[in-house]
């Protein structure tokens, strides 16, 4: 059996079902473990990618990384488990290394593929630019799942909700408050990214990003001068020192492709940069390119890709 | 507040990445080295900050051998008032996590920050890992840490939004960016580090609990496709029919 841990706090969202997809790829059954409020029939749609049962304990109501590891490794012990999948996000960040060493289980952190025949799983490392084999060496082994690593597949299984009560640890951490952000789609698990840089000149020219992103219901990411400076908002900024995403298709207007940028996006499937500047260093880096000014070639692109739309839809 | 700051190497930015010794081994023929950027711009300034504004001492550690005293000495010019050098080659996240917990352990500080991940490895394991063998809270991936006498109140990014957590010292704190702005050493930081103190104290045995089999490089990109501006109705086709990512 193979426990897979999913953060429902912020809604059940794509990377849960892949991890759930990429637990029952590895040939056995799959038991789902999470914590908050989601509704049971939320979480019961998790058996369409192949869980047979999800606990769900309702005390633990925020992310409090000492609990939710003593839930999943009290969890893992009553039900003798020795693999634990979760999806890489900012919950397994925290709790899946705490997780290794309270039970000595060999750790891949963000794998982009399944075990092969030897057991060894494939890891991004050097930010993007190389791929590295993990073996692990333990018995018990602990995976978590890069989002956009594998595609769904549907597993048509009757998945049970259980409500679990376990004694935990003390919380420590306490959380005092919120701040929510707008825009719907989180930038990790897009398919479709529309960003722009410098290029576009101003805050107030984002109006042909955001068109060209609702038309293809993408999320909006952005560079890191344009976050520096305010143009966008932090959360946006992908590359080095920002997120890492690798969506299907990622559209870059206006960005030259300095190498700290493409260390954030080059694991995206396929590339399309647009740039005035012919000599860009990101057409190197590019599937298809557009040698124009992005406040020409956003909003033509934006009327090609609404027709696209309407036939397709 | 008596700070440790944990600081790994990473190869400069613009390293090019290649393998030696049948793809098993990192090749470091002409690689510079830096301080991991996370741990250099984000941990090691806020903690700088954190004693200039309410007192106490910041001392860093690594996990390395003798050929890493340089990025020591930056870290010391930046101002750490002293470092600690495990002498071992690191070999996993755990190994790493265990050799820097048992220096911890002995020498009780309030606060342990580190980088959210190392841009090498990318793995995130090791600031959770002590928090685990420390027994003490973890909050990953701050981007805002105030301190407040032995409390203190952090920021992280989740999906959606931000939160703001309170926890009380001593804790474990990996950062991220808004944490704290790059400092550039100056003159004076970089003559003082030469004759800050710098210890080396010896591994403890531990075992590996992952090891890397081999290494391999991306597939290279193929020759990018130019389409012409006022043809957009063709690009969307490409990546419809042929790209097939919409």
């Amino acid at each position: 059996m193979i426990l897979v841990y999913i953060n429902t706090l912020n809604g059940i969202g794509k990377s849960s079902y892949e991890a759930v997809t990429y637990a029952k790829k590895m040939g056995d059954s799959v038991v789902v473990l999470t914590n908050g409020n989601e509704e049971e029939s939320n979480l019961s749609s998790l058996g369409d990618y192949g869980a047979e049962k999800v606990m769900i304990h309702r005390e633990i109501t925020s992310f409090e990384s000492g609990q939710i590891c003593d839930l999943i490794s009290k969890v893992a012990e009553q039900h003798g488990i020795n693999t634990i999948v979760f999806s890489h996000d900012h919950v397994s960040k925290a709790v899946a290394p705490m997780l290794s060493t309270r039970l000595s289980a060999g750790l891949v952190p963000g794998a982009i593929s399944l075990p092969d025949s030897n057991g060894h799983i494939d890891v991004n490392v050097f930010s993007g630019k190389a791929i590295a084999k993990v073996s692990i060496n333990s018995d018990k082994k602990i995976i978590s799942l890069l989002p956009n690593s594998i595609p769904l597949e549907k597993n048509e299984t009757t998945c049970v909700v259980e409500d679990l009560s376990l004694d935990l640890c003390e919380a420590k951490i306490k959380l005092l408050s919120k701040k929510e952000l707008e825009g719907d789609i989180p930038l990790p698990e897009a398919e479709l990214v529309v960003s722009a840089g410098r290029g576009l000149k101003g805050p107030e020219n984002w109006g042909m990003v955001e068109d060209l992103a609702k038309t293809m219901g993408a999320a909006t990411a952005c560079s890191r001068p344009v976050s520096d400076i305010g143009w966008r908002p932090h959360h946006e900024h992908v590359g080095q020192t920002g997120i890492a995403i690798r969506p299907n298709l990622y559209i870059a207007a206006g960005i030259s492709g300095a190498i700290q940028h493409l260390a954030g996006v080059n694991g995206s499937k396929v590339i399309v940069v647009i740039n005035t500047d012919p000599e860009a260093p990101f057409f190197k880096a590019a599937d298809y390119g557009i040698i124009g000014d992005a406040f020409e070639v956003l909003p033509k692109l934006n009327e090609s890709m609404k027709k696209f739309m309407a036939q397709n839809n | 507040m008596k700070i440790l700051v944990c600081i790994s190497k990473s190869p400069d930015t613009t390293s090019k990445i290649s393998f030696s010794d049948q793809n098993t081994k990192f090749d470091e023929s002409g690689v510079q080295y830096i301080v991991n950027p996370y741990d250099e711009w984000y941990a090691l300034v806020r903690a700088l900050e954190i004693k200039e504004s309410v007192g106490g001492s910041v001392t860093i550690i690594t996990v390395g051998t003798q050929a890493d005293d340089p990025i020591i000495r930056k870290a010391l010019a930046i101002g750490a008032d002293n470092a600690v050098r495990v002498d071992a080659q690191p070999s996993d996240a755990f190994y790493t996590a265990k050799q820097l917990s048992e220096y911890a352990k002995e020498n009780a500080y309030d606060l342990i920050l580190l980088g959210k991940e190392t841009i090498n490895y990318n793995g995130s394991q090791v600031g959770g890992m002590m928090a685990q063998l420390l027994d003490m809270p973890f909050i990953s991936v701050a981007s805002k840490l105030e301190v407040n006498g032995d409390s203190l109140t952090l920021e992280s990014e989740v999906p959606g939004g931000i939160e703001v957590y309170e926890v009380l010292t001593p804790c474990v704190v990996s950062c991220a960016k808004g944490m704290a702005e790059q400092r550039i050493p100056n003159m004076r930081g970089i003559m003082a580090a030469r004759t800050k103190p710098l210890s080396v104290v010896s591994p403890v045995d531990c075992q590996n609990l992952t090891s890397v089999v081999s290494y391999e490089l991306p597939n290279e990109k193929s020759e990018c496709k130019m389409i012409d501006p006022d043809n957009m109705d063709q690009l969307v086709d490409l990546l419809h029919g042929e790209a097939k990512v919409i």
